[in-house]
């Protein structure tokens, strides 16, 4: 049963990326890929995490990319004209995808080739409990990072053409 | 029951898959699309690992990528309004004035 969720939410993300790639509509590549990052989402509560599984899809799949397509509204959507050199540039970029793969897989071998550990608790207050004394200084530096990005982007893209 | 290798390797194809979208497509906001599947791939990654370690940390830096990702989404996206503003185009084609 878990394997078949599991099947199912893996070829919907992947595909779902494939077809990024593929289209050429940018509000259509948005949209793809809110469809991968909500399975994705589906992946991380088979994963035992179902706290990053809820705000993936809040933050991921809800907020980032509806200011995505905030921001393909604003610009006109224009038929992208098809690129010289095209095949020259995928098969260089398949080897490279080819060989970063390989990388990962060797990585991941070594990384995981330890026993069986026990599974971490599942339970959001130990991850409250985690964030708020081991990392309490990474999470007030977060939050200034936030802040820091709302002025930033209201420096950068507030001022009103022309000015 | 599903080994947290399996998961790893669908983190190691998506972040694959999101190099080969950040090369191929040739605008700034399907790039930058590209660069969050990258993102979200390192997130699973963290994730599988913690669960195959047995240790809770993993989830808590996921937290931290995630907020992260969106500070990083805004900036991305007001640079991109910012460029579109001035060259009424976000095709990198476009941009080219340090090529001499």
């Amino acid at each position: 049963m878990a394997w078949a969720v599991f099947i199912c939410l893996t070829v919907l993300c992947i595909g779902s990326v494939l077809a990024m790639i593929v289209s050429r509509n940018q509000a259509h590549n948005a949209l793809f890929l809110v469809l991968s990052f909500s399975s994705l989402g589906g992946i991380f509560g088979l994963l035992d995490a179902p706290f990053a599984a809820v705000v993936q899809v809040l933050v991921y799949a809800g907020a980032i990319m509806v200011l995505f397509l905030f921001a393909i509204m604003m610009f006109n959507l224009k038929r992208n004209p098809p690129g010289g050199r095209r095949m020259l540039r995928i098969v260089l970029t398949g080897g490279l995808g080819l060989v970063l793969l390989a990388e990962l897989i060797v990585a991941g071998r070594k990384a995981l080739s330890g026993g069986a550990a026990a599974a971490p608790s599942r339970d959001p207050a130990v991850l409250g409990q985690l964030l708020f004394t081991d990392h309490l200084y990474a999470f007030e530096i977060t939050s200034l990072l936030i802040l820091a990005a709302l002025v930033g982007a209201l420096a950068v893209a507030g001022r009103k053409e022309g000015t | 029951m599903i080994p947290a290798s399996a998961f790893f390797y669908v983190a190691a194809a998506l972040f694959v898959l999101g190099v080969l979208a950040f090369f191929v497509k040739k605008d700034l906001l399907t790039q930058f699309m590209a660069v969050e599947v990258m993102l979200n791939a390192g997130n699973l990654a963290f994730l599988a690992l913690a669960k195959a370690l047995g240790k809770a940390e993993g989830q808590v830096i996921v937290l931290f990528v995630i907020t992260v990702a969106a500070a990083e989404a805004v900036i991305g996206l007001a640079i991109i309004v910012l460029v579109f503003r001035q060259r009424r185009s976000v095709q990198t084609d476009d941009l080219r004035d340090l090529r001499g």
